[in-house]
């Protein structure tokens, strides 16, 4: 069967099983957007290629299956660096396609031509240039292949016109043939005894989850392996969700605004078990002092994060659905000989801390709306099976520690590039892999103007997704480092209330739009906007710009240093 | 130029895919982790799927080990082996135009002669002389022929395979366990 290689690229896409693609059509691509037409692949028009990336990146954090994005050259290529980046240092599954100039004038300075590879090299796993049409069916197998198997990440193909003119025999390849290419899956046997006899030697032990827990899919293992131990479990902002909050191991979030308990707990511990997390500077503070007094079980599927932050006593490399598996069945085998270690002081400890420094902060009858209370109140009156996706920030950062997460793959957030504006597009992406979740996204007045156009999307395409703006009318994290590490001297934070009208905004986008300022209007607008499910909804919460994060580990402290906040007294700490 | 006195230095063999790209890949690799690259010598290898590279650098700046690692994540990037400098044997080729009027001609020539190099291009009053060996060779050879004035210098960066035993492979394992 003859194809153009145009026709060949979106029948590899459907041999892939793509249900959705997100994008924005343009002169180089434009071959690829005829087949289309017939394909049975459905297409999300997006106004801006990074709301694309986004998309993508949010169906695949909800769906667990590669998000895909479509773009043509040049500005596209180059809008949708910032999403290949964010997925990058999330390690999200994602399959980015670029139109090209024709391959025979690339490298003239050609209309719209840019580097596309050579850019996003450093920030993709890997990417390739079609220079014939005869590879399309191999270049987007492996793109998929790679993409989604070992540590997930971000690909892309760069497809030039002329290849997409181009006619070419069809064909579907049987296998992936990447020599280089060979993930470890399965963790060493004797790596994996070695860190169960560490499990049973420990008597403050504490499991560090990362996200490399939900991208395994390996939220029922981290249950087993935490009731079976009873070592009590921190779950990272990558990771929220992977086991439920209210689940009496969950401490919750460690790290730069985590909670006393989680921080404390991995600085007094005896034993880290290190699931799929990367000793993020942002969990660790500084980490020369970092859980000083504990041993290290490192598992991850990527063998660069052992030992490139901290040295692990005992690494294994692997997924951690296999790897929690066999550590399981290790630990009940060391179980049966020696019985099970009691770790109830350790738990008193723990619910000592619990009870003495919990999230706090005040909801005044009357006085100025709360941020954190619009949080809470969100969780309050949304199914539990809700999806929240965040953009960056304050917002982001509450959201994160009020909201009590009940499910695995319900949170979705820009965790290690910290993209602002990051919470529509993947609300959106998230809405159209999971049409039966209600997805709220909780996002801050400076992020929302960032990517609020993609609304228009939303409407257009009928993705009735719900926004709620905490909108305190500043770029407000960076306030308050001005306040806290600046002596107050605030510079260029301010963005008023006002300005835009977010209401007649959301309306102008197709949406229904709704303000408020009082406390007691809030539940009932939560319930107006729930009752909503033909357009997208956005809920201007009018909040409290004093308000600060807390407790808050400053950046390159230690995590002995937390400030609690105000309700703490002396300065909280 | 071999690395300077007292920089440890690495030297890393790459059996790299021979795609397009693949050299770009491994060298932004280094410069983004904040490693320099001291040389670096990329040919095919009996396979023609495959291209070696040889890979220098000064290991002072971080361990190695996560570059290595890194280097591994690369899909074009089939095996890495690290040969330290005692245990490798490193050639390198050098070409040099020296200046040579008549002359100066006869202790070049000599000095040629001396470091078994070879003269590959006679001009009117300069002469290219081709040298290999061991790094530290060409560095005594350009030292040497300095004074008289280099015009040109030219070096292929080096190239290096681990040492082979010396010793017929002992059965370590039995004896440990004898002992």
């Amino acid at each position: 069967m003859k194809l153009t290689g145009a026709q060949a690229l979106i029948k590899s896409l459907e041999m892939e099983g793509v249900e959705v693609m997100f994008g924005l059509p343009g002169g180089a691509i434009l071959p690829v957007y005829d087949p289309l037409i017939e394909s049975s692949i459905r297409h999300v028009l997006v106004r801006h290629e990074q709301g694309a990336g986004h998309m993508a990146s949010g169906y695949a954090w909800a769906t667990g299956r590669p998000g895909v994005a479509m773009v043509t050259s040049g500005p596209a290529a180059t809008n949708i660096v910032t999403p290949l980046c964010d997925a990058y240092m999330d390690s999200v599954p994602f399959v980015c396609i670029t139109g090209q100039v024709p391959y025979k004038v690339i490298g003239t300075d050609a209309f719209q031509e840019a580097d596309t590879v050579g850019i996003t090299m450093p920030i993709t796993k890997h990417n390739w240039l079609v220079s014939d049409a005869n590879d399309i069916p191999r270049i987007v197998r492996e793109a998929f292949h790679v993409a989604t198997t070992g540590r997930p990440g971000p690909v892309l193909v760069d497809v030039p016109k002329d290849v997409s003119n181009q006619t070419m025999e069809w064909y579907w390849p049987d296998k992936v043939d990447l020599p280089g290419y060979k993930p470890n899956v399965k963790g060493h046997p004797r790596q994996v005894k070695d860190a169960a006899r560490l499990v049973m030697e420990a008597r403050r032990p504490v499991v560090y989850a990362g996200g490399g827990i939900l991208k395994a899919g390996a939220s029922a293992e981290l249950l087993q392996f935490a009731e079976l131990t009873g070592i009590p479990v921190v779950t990272t902002l990558m990771a929220r969700g992977a086991i439920p909050d209210e689940h009496e191991l969950c401490l919750g979030m460690p790290g730069m605004h985590g909670n006393y308990t989680a921080i404390t707990s991995m600085q007094k511990a005896d034993l880290l078990v290190t699931l799929g997390a990367r000793f993020d500077d942002r969990v660790t503070g500084n980490p020369a002092t970092f859980a000083p007094h504990a041993k290290v079980i490192h598992v991850d599927i990527d063998p660069a994060e052992l030992g490139k932050v901290r040295r692990p006593d005992v690494p294994i490399v692997g997924d951690c659905k296999v790897v929690i598996a066999e550590l399981v069945k290790a630990v009940r085998a060391e179980q049966e000989k020696h019985g099970r270690p009691d770790l109830s002081e350790w738990h008193a400890t723990l619910r000592e801390w619990q009870q003495r420094y919990p999230l706090t902060y005040q909801q005044e009858d009357g006085g100025p709306l709360k941020p954190q209370y619009v949080v809470e109140a969100l969780r309050a009156n949304t199914p539990d099976d809700t999806i929240l996706a965040s953009g960056v920030g304050q917002h982001q950062m509450w959201a994160s520690q009020l909201w009590k997460f009940k499910q695995p793959n319900t949170w979705i957030n820009s965790g290690g590039l910290g993209t602002m504006g990051y919470a529509i597009p993947a609300a959106i992406g998230a809405k159209v892999g999971r049409p039966d979740r209600m997805v709220w996204a909780i996002d801050g007045d400076g992020c929302f103007q960032m990517t609020a156009q993609e609304l228009v999307t939303a409407s257009a395409e009928r993705i009735p997704i719900k926004v709620a703006i905490l909108n305190n009318a500043y770029l407000g994290m960076v306030r308050q480092w001005q306040e806290l590490f600046y002596e107050e001297r605030y510079s260029e934070v301010y963005l008023s209330p006002d300005l835009p009208d977010y209401v007649k905004w959301a309306e102008a986008m197709g949406c229904v739009g709704m303000r408020v300022d009082n406390p007691d209007d809030v539940v009932p607008t939560i319930e107006k906007a729930n009752e909503i499910d033909d357009r997208p909804v956005v809920i201007d919460f009018r909040t409290d710009y004093r308000e600060k994060v807390y407790p808050m580990v400053p950046a390159g402290g230690s995590n002995d240093d937390i400030i609690l906040g105000p309700e703490f007294g002396e300065g909280g700490r | 130029m071999s690395v300077p006195n007292g920089v440890t230095h690495h030297i890393l063999t790459v059996l790299v895919e021979n795609k397009a790209g693949v050299l770009s890949r491994v060298a932004g690799l280094f410069s983004r982790r904040g490693f320099n690259i001291f040389s670096l010598a990329v040919s095919p290898t009996d396979d023609e799927r495959f291209s070696r590279m040889t890979i220098v650098v000064d290991a002072e700046s971080a361990p190695l080990e996560q570059v290595v690692k890194q280097l591994n994540k690369l899909i074009n990037v089939i095996k890495i082996t690290e040969v330290p400098p005692e245990e490798g044997v490193e050639r390198e080729l050098m070409m040099v135009t020296v200046k040579a009027t008549a002359e100066a001609r006869g202790q070049v020539t000599e000095l040629t002669a001396i470091f078994e190099a070879k003269i590959v291009d006679v001009g009117f009053d300069a002469m290219t002389i081709m040298v290999a060996g061991e790094p530290e060779k060409l560095d005594a050879f350009s030292d040497l022929v300095k004074p008289f004035g280099i015009v040109e210098i030219q070096r292929t960066g080096r190239i290096a395979l681990p040492r082979l035993a010396r010793q017929p492979t002992r059965l370590r394992a039995v004896r440990t366990a004898r002992a």
